[in-house]
């Protein structure tokens, strides 16, 4: 019989448990990584002390641009003081709570639709009503509301908006071009190809230019089209051809047994790409689509060349006060935050989006 | 490629002769007076000469400007007034495409622009001229000792090719350092990285005064280009742009006369029988422009007189401080002269 004896349990090594482990396993793994982990800390210590000194303890944050000269550290207040004119730029200063309220109803609106199972035919109406009462505010003109002219709307409410219809307008426009380029139908796939082709040939700043400086030129004596309209015609334009490209990467990864099944049952290219084939190739494209998105809304700052406010030319603005001069880094940073803050946003939520897609196949119209 | 810029150029071709074909008709007052409004381009961004303040109130010498055109046609400037910022590139297709009226957008009159862009300049309301900042510490007095310097300056701009001119034509060697933005170009500057700034002599004295210690830093007395800063209109609309340039000429003789806002209504009252043309008391004015015959008592009297604008936005007390200089009165040494009302 043999014997049996209990074997002491041996313990892992000390360095490879614990704090001591995790460090050795992430930051110090191998040679190179050391080096990587040293030189970055050295980095950081060297930078992030300084950082904080400048933008926290020396900083300023409400005072006049004369004060902000004498400070050391960062000067706060060239934001604090010009919030007003930043934001809503030259939307008339006793009705700017409409912006506001337009952004507000816009971003709850589409925190309300995140989850995927909310968005149906009634959710669409509630958007057609606050389209519709956003629309009013900004306008005006209804129930009292001072008429105010596109041609002030400006700062973080033209960015949004610029970049929200651009959005909603080029995403069904780019899938009938993809659709279109895959078409058998020669003039229609000829078209799609050369619009395709030509806008994707030319930089936005073209197209912004073209639009308004150029198109106007064209148009009969006495009729002319309304600038900021313009510039988000151009912006659509733009986005959908790039919009198409990614979707027809998507149409394309579909299996041809797809396209085979649904005609076996029957039903016309329409039902077809309705019930069976958008709905699968769109869901594979929804990462590119939303790099392109959110490309599309970093964009929208180019129509400062157009000399349309948006929220990075009223701080560009803002700066060219002599009192302001030499603020620009505080003024950026704070433009940074706001357009890091949509960015992410953006992909988070389509992130989410993808991943309520992921096990539930929900029939769906227009993903 | 080849067949882009092709395209590309045709584009262009059939867009400048268009905006040869824009030449106005003539009746942009017509046009004005029954829309109730008057559409101008301004700058935006140029402190001092068109910008919107903190609550979206539009301030400047050329903003006043288009005022004056404004309460010339109507009576009254509020709410009379429509003002789209332009950019320098977007700036006269606008006025060619009728998206505005009248452009008081700090432009430099040009033979170039007044030919082949179909439009029309009309009195230069702010001669400005290129000029260079210097640190007191450098110990320069003039603009001729400057061999051998670093010069920031803003590439691509009319101000560099001057400054090359005047760096080669006096046999003086330089570098530049060029950087895209005023504001960051006035940093460089600030921090040392360039001996010497040059920009418009109205943009140095505003950067100036946004130095961190604006009293080492001085302004050197030489001017090395002209630029006459005149409001511009479209080609062919004699009446339009005969109502512009004397709505701004008004403002220089009330000025010769001695006529402010403060003073205007008792001088109504003047027996100057010149002064009583001017100011409508003696009819015949208003009417061969078509206007009111009380339109210069107007202006002067809700905009003020050209040395009160010019103070008012850009003057001495103001953060640019600037000298009258070229923009004194001729009787005081400057080139502001206005013939005769009469």
């Amino acid at each position: 019989m043999a014997e049996t004896t209990q074997i002491e349990e041996i313990k892992p090594p000390i360095t490879d448990v614990g704090v001591i482990g995790w460090l050795r396993q992430h930051l110090f793994n191998g040679l190179f990584s050391s080096i990587a982990t040293l030189l970055i800390l050295g980095f950081l210590v060297r930078v992030i002390p300084q950082f904080i000194q400048w933008a926290f303890i020396d900083s300023v944050w409400f005072t006049s641009g004369q004060e902000c000269h004498q400070a050391e550290g960062a000067c706060w207040s060239v934001i604090t003081q010009n919030i007003r004119f930043t934001i809503f730029g030259y939307f008339p200063y006793e009705h700017q709570w409409r912006p506001l309220v337009a952004m507000i109803i816009l971003v709850g609106m589409l925190i309300y639709s995140r989850e995927w199972d909310r968005w149906n035919k009634r959710l669409g109406y509630v958007w057609i009503f606050a389209l519709f009462v956003m629309g009013l505010l900004m306008k005006g003109g209804l129930f009292g509301l001072v008429p105010v002219e596109s041609t002030k709307w400006s700062g973080l409410p033209l960015t949004l908006l610029l970049s929200f219809f651009g959005i909603l307008a080029s995403y069904p426009l780019g899938v009938m071009l993809a659709l279109g380029r895959q078409s058998q139908m020669p003039i229609i796939k000829s078209l799609c190809v050369v619009y395709i082709e030509m806008i994707r040939g030319v930089p936005l700043i073209t197209m912004l230019f073209m639009s308004s400086v150029m198109f106007p030129l064209f148009l009969p004596e006495g009729v002319t089209i309304d600038k900021v309209l313009r510039a988000q015609a151009a912006i659509i334009l733009f986005t959908a051809a790039y919009i198409a490209e990614v979707v027809r990467g998507g149409l394309q990864a579909m299996d041809r047994g797809q396209y085979e099944a649904a005609e076996s049952l029957g039903l016309n290219y329409f039902q077809m790409m309705r019930m069976i084939i958008l709905p699968q190739a769109l869901k594979i494209v929804i990462p590119p689509t939303v790099g392109i998105l959110i490309s599309a809304f970093k964009d929208t700052s180019l129509v400062v060349i157009i000399a349309l406010y948006d929220i990075l030319n009223t701080t560009k603005s803002v700066l060219s006060e002599p009192e302001w001069t030499g603020f620009s880094t505080e003024a950026y940073i704070f433009i940074a935050m706001i357009f890091y803050v949509c960015c992410f946003s953006m992909s988070q939520y389509s992130r989410r989006i993808e991943k309520q897609l992921e096990y539930k196949h929900t029939p769906n119209q227009e993903s | 490629m080849k067949l882009w810029k092709s395209l590309f150029i045709g584009c262009s071709l059939v867009a400048m002769s268009a905006g040869l074909a824009f030449a106005d008709n003539g009746d942009t007052l017509k046009d004005v007076q029954a829309k109730g409004y008057i559409q101008v381009g301004v700058n935006g961004d140029l402190f001092g000469f068109g910008k919107a303040d903190q609550k979206g109130v539009w301030k400047g010498l050329d903003v006043d400007t288009a005022r004056a055109v404004a309460v010339a046609v109507f009576g009254d400037y509020k709410d009379r007034l429509r003002y789209t910022p332009l950019t320098a590139k977007t700036r006269f297709t606008a006025l060619q495409s009728k998206e505005i009226d009248v452009l008081t957008r700090n432009c430099t009159q040009t033979l170039g622009r007044d030919t082949s862009l179909g439009l029309d300049f009309v009195q230069v309301n702010y001669y400005d001229g290129q000029g260079f900042m210097v640190p007191k510490a450098l110990g320069v007095e003039s603009a001729k000792e400057l061999g051998g310097a670093t010069v920031c300056v803003l590439p691509g701009t009319t101000t560099e090719q001057n400054a090359a001119d005047f760096f080669r034509s006096n046999n003086m060697e330089w570098k530049t350092v060029t950087i895209e933005n005023t504001a960051e170009l006035s940093q460089a500057f600030w921090a040392g990285r360039c001996d010497v700034l040059t920009s418009d002599a109205s943009q140095l004295a505003g950067l100036r005064a946004s130095a961190p210690k604006p009293e080492d830093y001085m302004i050197l007395p030489d001017i090395i280009s002209k630029e006459p800063l005149a409001p511009a209109v479209r080609h062919g609309d004699n009446q339009w742009k005969d109502i512009v340039n004397y709505s701004v000429l008004a403002m220089i003789n009330a000025e010769e006369m001695g006529i402010t806002s403060a003073n205007v209504d008792e001088m109504l009252k003047s027996t100057d029988p010149k002064i009583q043309r001017f100011l409508g008391v003696s009819p015949g004015n208003g009417a061969a422009l078509g206007l009111d015959e009380k339109f210069a008592y107007n202006i002067i009297k809700q905009v003020g007189n050209y040395g009160e604008v010019f103070e008012r936005n850009v003057g001495v007390n103001t953060p640019l401080g600037i000298e009258r200089g070229l923009n004194a009165l001729w009787t005081d040494g400057g080139l502001m002269y206005s013939p005769p009302f009469k």
